[in-house]
């Protein structure tokens, strides 16, 4: 690859606790995101896409994790900052975006307070110019009467609004990568999808590399130039979102498109699911995680360690049948 | 925000008006005759009609009622019957000793009780909290007048540094700024601020482990905020409760302190309370209670408007 990696994440793993109760949230993920790129990480709950996010923000409390891999953002090696240093690089070189605004806001401060707050802490400028600075990102994340709206407090604001100015709180020091917890899942569908356009929109004009996080397809699909999909804190597939939805190779990304609502969807018809649940954090099954659920799972699926197959460029799978899962579904169902 | 204010002030003016109604009626369902303490043992039965007439005693408890409400309205809250005196000058003199004391036992307790409760708070399930919820737990069950005495008996008794009672040199009930009637404040102010700081610490304690818990304080280490910027936006979210907590024990303060001011002989509204209660005098006991009960209405509304300016949340919705 040519172009230089702004993120580069290096079997990364997360554990929570310790001992028999330890939850190993994050088995050795590796993802790399180039400058000005953006890639979507997908799964179902639990699956360690959030807490990924996290890491790369350091923001797991240290006491309770254990996070062993390496993380590169933008030049800092972010697992061995100290805690001065990490401070600097949050909000200055990576911010995040929340998925409730209401909760990741401070309610007692006014939204246009904690904007100015923070340029303040990184920019180190005078009041006045942080005020100006924090006017020109409510217009820029497309805020209507945006003075007036700097001096409402987060449960003033609508959902959608709320989500601008989290934008606009996150883009406050001009970083250069951008976080994206599951920011449209609190919003209906209409506010959804013009929270997708700002974002695409702000990727494009201000050259963010993002990671976005979510476990809608759809959205996915419409800010991502990448998807990786997670599950049981793996990679289990990643590549193009063309490839992704048009050929996918791993089982369970085919059963997540085929989960899907679509349009044509006949009255009475019932919607496709994936049987069974998640695999306990706490006690993962030798082999594929995905085993237990896959209808092409066979003995050689239940031990060792699948590894991650490339198939083409910048396409690969986690899974040993990769060699039949384009084809047609029926031919190898039963083992 | 006016509106507010004037409303809360509306609010509270049929609240004081229940608070004097059952203040009266409390009194008066009270067994034992007013007159006994001020008549001989043979007094005739025309003198003592004479002086129920003088005092108001042989009207309809309605009538009674109204007609002490109407001139407590004025300022006017009839004459103690013990002492002759105006009860409202009598209570005022009291209710400004009472102050000063609650409010250094206030201040006391708050300072403490918030230190330590940000401090288990931030430190929760370590060896400090445990010590500092153990603290505060002593200090809400320790009987107060028993830590009085032992305090007295250390600090003035033993090692002689401070006066046991009073208010003030040579048992003065006139308060002065200086060292010698500062000096009478020391113990009967570290005794009353025990409750309070408990009570303090615990709901600090419960504020800051509740506030740590949410979302936006990973928000705020996201935006790259040091320990100290996170604890500046912890301080003023819970400071409105943690105030409201402390308007509240102010007020309990103000006239649940017969104990400690008997144990201290401070010459406060506890103590002229205590000495109402058995001499019977039934103006100056309920002429007390009425502005103890209405200095209470007021410290909450007071509370509650200054909550309202520190949290955005309580006005505008």
């Amino acid at each position: 690859m040519s172009q230089d990696a702004i993120i580069e994440i290096k079997d990364l793993e997360v554990v929570f606790g310790s001992g028999s109760a330890a939850v190993r949230a994050v088995n050795g993920v590796t993802l790399r995101v180039e400058r000005g790129q953006t890639v979507a990480l997908i799964g179902e709950s639990g699956s360690g896409k959030s807490v990924t996010l996290r890491s790369l923000l350091r923001l797991h409390a240290p006491k309770k994790t254990t996070i062993k891999g390496n993380i590169r953002v933008a030049g800092h090696d972010v697992l061995s900052l100290s805690s001065s240093a990490l401070s600097n690089f949050r909000g200055e070189v990576c911010s995040m975006i929340f998925q409730e605004p209401l909760l990741a806001l401070d309610p007692v401060y006014s939204v246009g307070d904690q904007i100015v707050e923070s340029i303040q802490r990184h920019k180190g400028c005078s009041r006045a110019e942080a005020n100006k600075k924090a006017l020109e990102l409510f217009e820029r994340v497309k805020i209507p009467s945006p003075e007036r709206r700097l001096a409402a407090y987060p449960h003033e604001m609508s959902g959608g609004m709320r989500q601008r100015a989290m934008i606009a709180l996150a883009l406050a020091c001009d970083p250069q990568v951008l976080l994206a917890d599951e920011p449209t899942t609190a919003l209906d569908a209409t506010v959804q999808i013009q929270i997708l356009l700002l974002l695409r929109e702000l990727q494009k004009t201000l050259g963010l590399s993002i990671v976005f996080v979510t476990h809608d397809i759809g959205a996915a699909v419409e800010v991502a130039d990448r998807i990786a999909v997670m599950y049981a804190g793996q990679i289990v597939e990643e590549g193009d979102v063309r490839t992704i939805m048009r050929a996918p190779r791993h089982p369970y990304t085919k059963a997540l498109l085929q989960s899907r609502a679509h349009g044509s969807l006949d009255r009475g018809q019932r919607l496709a699911t994936i049987p069974g649940a998640p695999p306990d954090l706490a006690k993962l099954p030798p082999g594929c995680a995905f085993a237990p659920r896959c209808t092409y799972a066979q003995d050689e699926c239940r031990e060792g360690t699948i590894a991650l197959i490339s198939l083409g460029e910048s396409h690969s799978a986690r899974c040993r049948r990769t060699d039949v899962t384009h084809l047609p579904h029926t031919e190898s169902v039963e083992t | 925000m006016i509106l507010f204010i004037l409303r809360r002030i509306l609010y509270a003016i049929p609240i004081m008006f229940g608070v004097a109604l059952v203040c009266f009626s409390l009194v008066h369902l009270a067994p034992g005759d007013p007159l006994v303490s001020v008549l001989p043992p043979d007094a005739s039965a025309d003198l003592q009609r004479q002086l129920r007439t003088l005092y108001g005693f042989d009207r309809s408890l309605p009538e009674q009622f109204f007609s002490w409400i109407l001139r407590a309205v004025t300022g006017d809250l009839g004459t103690s019957i013990a002492s002759s005196r105006s009860v409202t000058e009598e209570v005022f003199r009291a209710v400004k000793n009472t102050l000063i004391l609650a409010s250094f036992a206030t201040m006391i307790g708050f300072f403490f009780g918030s230190l330590f409760g940000f401090v288990a708070g931030y430190f929760r399930d370590t060896f400090v909290d445990k010590l500092a919820s153990f603290i505060s737990v002593m200090g809400v069950s320790i009987p107060h007048y028993w830590l009085g005495m032992v305090l007295v008996i250390i600090f003035a008794a033993q090692l002689n540094w401070l006066p046991a009672t009073g208010a003030g040199p040579g048992g003065s009930a006139d308060w002065a700024w200086d060292w010698a009637h500062m000096r009478h404040l020391v113990l009967p102010a570290i005794t009353m601020s025990v409750i309070p700081m408990g009570i303090i610490a615990r709901t600090v304690r419960a504020l800051v482990a509740d506030t740590l818990a949410q979302e936006f304080i990973i928000g705020l280490r996201a935006k790259g905020l040091t320990d100290f910027g996170v604890f500046r936006h912890v301080v003023k979210n819970v400071a409105p409760t943690a105030l409201a907590v402390m308007g509240l024990q102010l007020g309990y303060l103000l006239g649940g302190s017969i104990l400690i001011e008997t144990v201290f002989s401070w010459p406060g509204t506890g103590f002229l309370l205590n000495s109402a209660i058995f001499q019977r005098d039934l103006p100056l006991l309920q002429g007390t209670i009425l502005v103890l009960a209405i200095f209470f209405v007021l410290l909450n509304v007071l509370v509650d408007i200054l909550q309202s300016t520190l949290d955005p949340r309580i006005t505008r919705q």
